[in-house]
């Protein structure tokens, strides 16, 4: 029940950003998903990476189509304008409002149902259009608000609540998403905040398409023994290959990463994503390797998860489309409208 | 044979050639050299599903009194692809031409007494003119041109002129084509009597007057609207009007400074994702539209509904073609007129707008654009692959420069400042029509936009009396713009006539004609053409004032009448229904059918009495 409004408390010695909010003013309604449900961590991870952002609120555009992730929108950032589209199309939405105004900050959240079965279409198509906006799925390889049928992440032997096995091989978001030529792959856990919050951060600093898988287990359809997307297997078989770390614009880079290879990406606000190798053999700005690698994890009964795959220098949306840089809700009709002497002019050559 | 004497300035011919041939450009360099002598001229372009290899034809009307109607009786006939001479031999009217082309003979069986045979060796004195093969069938089009103007005494001025313009930069071609309209023109001249007792006069009918596509003019109209983004799947007949939009807004709207474009196209994975992306665009402030055909609209209608709920200024363009199902893709139907009056599930209903000719889908597009914002719902711009395709004579279009937008009640951010409280779908005013905010403007004007129930605040809900209180301010909100779209027009006879007749789109031009001929022969008749949906009370006055009405429309079901019973109180049986839907244009001849058996049995029932 989304019009549960949360009461504002504001402890004295909470954080302030550098807008002077604090992670309260980036929250939305009370979340009415069952307790435990990943896609609030989700959330919560969200409401960190926006805060730490800066992002001034209202400027952020919250899109999902149905489904219990779909709902979630709600509950973050309550100054923004959100849109619960149809199901499975919320990709559509995105790119009509982006090419409307280029200049707010789109968060798409989706599910697996929604992104892999009635909207995997529109999730191609929005990754091949490489709209710059964070889409985030969360997915927990079952329909929630049906109660509990297989969705199409599901993997092959994974066992219903009421004991079905399933025998279909799973659609993998990432190894699809990197085959569609995805400018931004990465994989979390809702249970693993600390990677996923500059996973997030990325995605939004990212222009194009940033693709974020999260396993968010369902812990009323989806929990238990037998499931591949319950809490307890995404802990022993998650298995990072990349760890991402985020330093905004203008900060200094103090954190320790320690050994291995660091790679770090400009994006264009200027901010810089480091990525670490955690597999040795692993390498995120190369498609087709990380497309094998996702391939061999996941043969070991593992999940690969991290920055799979970013790539900073292609063209968004409105690259391709040549669209000027003030977004086109904001020009003048004047500039719109050739007028009476333009249309004379033309009507010659319709003689 | 008689009637086809003496057929000045009032005449049809069709033209039966291969497609993918070339002759498209042959048959609009006749039909606008005929404009250019002045003389009111229709195009209908018959054409297959198919890019190369099958019959299409192209029928020229030329009529003095400005009927515009397809008249599918056809006194000569350019016969140029055996495939078809069967069938185009045996249309033509009796009295009547062919004009073949002889290097190979006719078979005897085909030829007929009550007809006259122009045997032409077209493909025979290409071959000994032009070296190359297409030149070769390109040019037996200019030579069948070149016999024609000889026949009907076009001004041959007029044709190079236009061939001149048409090749300014390519001087070669200019030769070719010269070469062959002699070749034609001159073998006419020799061989047969010049011109025929069907023959062009110079008029002075189209000088205030252009020659454009119903797809050409809407395209203008969106641009002219200020829509800038455009989503669209390719879709036979509504792909011009993305062609044409693409076309002017490279011309009119690239901006000088950078070159970069002041509008953003979108082609779609499929309609639904055009719909979407209409509606994400509306939702953010841009003016957005979308072509399609029928087939596009059943995919777009679980999104109409989300609009709709959800109150999202939307404009969909439906260039109808023949349904059901993938149907006649390249033949003229009007029959999506309950589809989109009702499109999506549960309790929908839609503003739709109908123009007659290209000037009115250029008028009607900025139109829909200021509906689609003042009522926050989606638009329908409904044409026909008759209008939106075939090049029309129209007075030229105008506009009027004081014209500004009318984005409806959206508040900037100095308005939302000075609001207390922003509900988004409060009745603030009490007139059913919300205020809504843009994204991004101002963090008090958030809301959550959702096709799930809400109530007036804009809340998810699942109260009764709240979800009510929003469907039926929507229903009131839609309703109450029916005295805001375009009006009927109305023609009445002095005193008004016991008979009327309801029309709406391309049929207009028939009924038109039909009517003429209907008074002269004394049965004079009103004529109420809709040009908007939901029905106003000028519709309803109409049908309270007339005792028998006949509905004409294309489409096999009668579509506009169940409008008409379903919108009105008007009682069925005072609507009889006028269909014709086998995917030509309707003509004259279809509406006299329909109505001619009812007129008649009055007249027998009056003299009984």
């Amino acid at each position: 029940m989304t019009y549960i409004t949360k009461p504002v408390a504001r402890h004295p010695k909470m954080r302030h950003n550098a807008l002077g909010l604090t992670p309260r003013d980036y929250e939305g309604t009370m979340s009415t998903l069952c307790a435990g449900c990943g896609h609030d961590s989700v959330t919560a991870a969200l409401i960190q990476a926006l805060f730490e952002l800066d992002v001034e609120p209202y400027r952020v555009a919250k899109l999902s189509g149905i489904g219990c992730s779909s709902k979630t929108p709600a509950y973050f950032v309550k100054e923004a304008h959100g849109f619960n589209s149809v199901h499975g199309r919320m990709p559509s939405i995105a790119a009509g409002s982006n090419a409307a105004n280029r200049d707010l900050v789109y968060i798409g959240i989706s599910g697996d149902g929604d992104s892999l079965s009635i909207g995997l279409g529109q999730l191609s198509h929005a990754i091949r259009r490489n709209i710059n906006m964070l889409y985030v799925l969360e997915n927990n390889g079952v329909y929630g608000l049906t109660k509990g049928q297989f969705s199409a992440s599901a993997d092959v032997g994974s066992v219903s609540k009421r004991g079905e096995i399933n025998r279909q091989g799973p659609i993998d978001p990432v190894s699809l998403a990197l085959a569609l030529g995805a400018s931004f792959v990465a994989r979390s856990f809702s249970g693993d905040k600390k990677q996923l919050v500059p996973i997030l951060k990325a995605g939004i600093a990212h222009t194009g398409f940033a693709f974020v898988d999260v396993i968010s287990p369902c812990v009323t359809f989806n929990d238990h023994k037998g499931s591949t997307k319950s809490y307890a297997h995404t802990r022993t078989h998650a298995y990072e290959v990349v760890e991402t770390d985020f330093v905004p614009l203008r900060r200094e880079i103090t954190a320790d990463y320690g050994h291995g290879d660091v790679r770090a990406v400009t994006m264009h606000d200027g901010s810089v994503v480091r990525l670490r190798k955690v597999a040795e053999d692993y390498d995120a700005a190369n498609r087709g390797a990380a497309l094998e690698h996702i391939a061999d994890v996941r043969k070991r009964g593992e999940v690969p998860t991290g920055l799979l795959y970013l790539e900073e220098t292609g063209q968004d949306m409105h690259g391709f489309e040549n669209t000027i840089e003030k977004p086109l809700v904001d020009l003048r009709y004047e500039d719109l409208c050739p007028g009476r002497e333009a249309l004379d002019e033309l009507q010659k050559e319709w003689w | 044979m008689a009637h086809n004497r003496d057929r000045l300035n009032d005449f049809t011919i069709r033209i039966g050639t291969v497609n993918g041939t070339g002759s498209a450009s042959a048959n609009s360099l006749l039909l606008q050299a005929l404009f250019r002598m002045g003389l009111p001229v229709s195009g209908k372009n018959v054409f297959p599903s198919n890019i190369q290899g099958l019959p299409t034809w192209y029928e020229i009307r030329v009529n003095r009194d400005g009927y515009a109607a397809r008249s599918p009786t056809f006194q000569l006939m350019v016969a140029m692809n055996p495939q078809s001479y069967a069938r185009d031999l045996s249309e033509v009217a009796s009295g009547g031409w062919v004009l073949y082309d002889s290097t190979k003979e006719l078979d005897d069986k085909l030829l007929r007494d009550d007809v006259t045979f122009l045997g032409i060796p077209l493909a025979h004195m290409c071959a000994e003119r032009f070296e190359r093969a297409r030149e070769r069938t390109l040019m037996k089009n200019i030579g069948y041109v070149g016999a024609l103007v000889a026949l009907l005494d076009i001004e041959m001025d007029v044709v190079q002129e236009m061939l001149e313009e048409k090749f300014a930069d390519k001087r070669g071609l200019i030769e070719s084509n010269f070469t062959a309209i002699r070749m034609g023109y001159d073998w006419a001249k020799e061989q047969w009597k010049c011109p025929l007792p069907i023959r062009a006069k110079r008029m002075d009918a189209t000088k205030d007057s252009v020659l454009v596509t119903g797809n050409a003019a809407t395209a203008l109209g969106c641009v002219y609207a200020g829509a800038t983004v455009g989503a669209w799947y390719p879709i036979t007949p509504a792909t011009s009007v993305m062609d044409a939009f693409k076309e002017w807004c490279h011309r009119f709207r690239v901006d000088p400074e950078t070159g970069k474009n002041r509008y953003c196209i979108l082609q779609a994975e499929d309609e639904l994702a055009a719909a979407g992306m209409v509606i994400g665009a509306g939702w953010a402030g841009a003016r957005a539209f979308t072509p399609t055909s029928g087939p596009g609209i059943s995919l777009m209608s679980e999104f109409i509904g989300l609009a709709y709920y959800a109150e999202i200024p939307s404009v969909f363009i439906d260039v109808e073609r023949t349904g059901p199902s993938t149907g006649m893709p390249t033949r003229t139907q009007q029959g999506d007129l309950m589809l989109v009056a009702y499109a999506s599930h549960g309790d929908t209903k839609h503003i739709a707008l109908f123009p007659a000719d290209p000037r009115e889908c250029f008028e009607f597009a900025v139109a829909a654009f200021d509906l689609a914002e003042r009522f926050q719902t989606p638009v329908f711009l409904v044409s026909d692959l008759d209008i939106g395709m075939n090049d029309w004579r129209v007075p030229r279009l105008e506009w009027d420069e004081s014209y500004r937008p009318d984005r409806g009640k959206v508040l900037s951010a100095e308005e939302i400042e000075k609001v207390k409280d922003f509900y988004r779908y409060l009745d603030v005013d009490g007139d059913a029509i919300p205020y809504r905010t843009l994204p991004g403007v101002h963090p008090k004007g958030a809301y959550f936009t959702r096709g799930s129930g809400h109530d007036k605040y804009g809340k998810y809900t699942e109260d009764s009396d709240a979800y009510v209180e929003v469907v039926d301010r929507i229903a009131q909100k839609v309703q109450s713009a029916a005295e805001h779209v375009p009006q009927p027009e109305i023609h009445t006879v002095e005193g008004g006539a016991r008979y009327g007749i309801v029309s709406l789109g391309g049929a207009h031009w028939a009924v038109m004609e039909a009517r003429d001929t209907l008074a002269a022969e004394g049965v004079p008749v009103d004529y109420l053409r809709v040009r908007g949906f939901p029905f106003g009370v000028a519709v309803k006055d109409f049908l309270d004032s007339h005792d028998e009405i006949f509905v004409v429309e294309q489409n096999r079901d009668g579509q506009l009448r169940t409008l008409l019973t379903i919108e009105t109180e008007c009682p069925k049986s005072k609507l009889a229904s006028v269909r014709y839907y086998g995917g030509q244009p309707l003509s004259k001849e279809h509406v006299l059918d329909g109505i001619r058996p009812h007129v008649a049995s009055a007249a027998v029932e009056a003299a009984t009495q």
